[in-house]
């Protein structure tokens, strides 16, 4: 093991570590509230973090096959954000 | 020192960086006690945080031979995405008053966020008094 691929590989442990965390601590806003704009920031939060965990892990295995996935997830976090608020706004998403 | 070792070097500078913003935007949005400063810690995670991380996979698939972009696809989306929801976030907190209101507008009576339609008044007015 070189010193580089060393200090990858530390970086990787880091960046699993510190998005985990961020994960729980929006989980943790997302349950406390206590308004309703705080809850859907939340979970808009907790999608990005995801997007984050699936990149990594398909940087920590060397592989591409999980670039679709991230795609789509990113369109569906996107998607649902706006929906929550909509039906916040509107009462109603289509209308 | 070779591209191999300088790219190693710069995917995990980038993962560094990356984990290191999402973890203190995270922070920011569990700590601060206002909704709509609230709102502002959380755009660096979908901005600087992830961008890092994709552009740590860019260059790692660079370093290992097949070269591919994708991964610039999902941060063009997210970075196109990421203001849009935040408007809508800020306009349902607005809406549900959960920040001081905005001054009145120069030339209607309020802002069509914080305006209730003619049909739903009376509903209103009972929500007020209860």
């Amino acid at each position: 093991m070189s010193a580089a691929s060393d200090f990858l590989s530390i970086a990787i442990i880091f960046a699993f570590v510190a998005i985990a965390l961020a994960q729980v601590m929006s989980m943790i806003r997302l349950v406390i509230g206590p308004t309703v704009g705080d809850r859907i920031l939340a979970l808009d939060t907790m999608v990005v973090n995801a997007i984050g965990l699936i990149v990594l892990l398909g940087l920590a295995q060397g592989t591409q096959i999980y670039f679709e996935v991230t795609l789509i997830i990113a369109m569906l976090g996107f998607v649902s954000t706006v929906a929550y608020a909509r039906f916040i706004l509107r009462g109603d998403i289509i209308e | 020192m070779t591209f191999e070792v300088i790219g190693t070097y710069a995917v995990g500078l980038c993962l560094l960086i990356g984990g290191a913003f999402a973890l203190i935007g995270t922070i920011g949005l569990l700590k601060f006690n206002d909704s709509m400063t609230r709102l502002h810690a959380p755009t660096k995670v979908g901005t600087i945080g992830v961008g890092a991380i994709l552009l740590a996979s860019v260059i790692n698939s660079f370093v290992s031979g097949e070269g591919s972009m994708h991964e610039l696809l999902i941060m063009a989306f997210l970075f196109v995405t990421a203001p849009i929801s935040a408007n809508f976030i800020a306009k349902v907190n607005i809406h549900k008053r959960a920040c001081d209101t905005p001054p009145s507008p120069p030339r209607d009576d309020t802002w069509s966020t914080l305006a209730v339609p003619e049909a739903d008044r009376s509903l209103a007015d009972q929500n007020a008094k209860v």
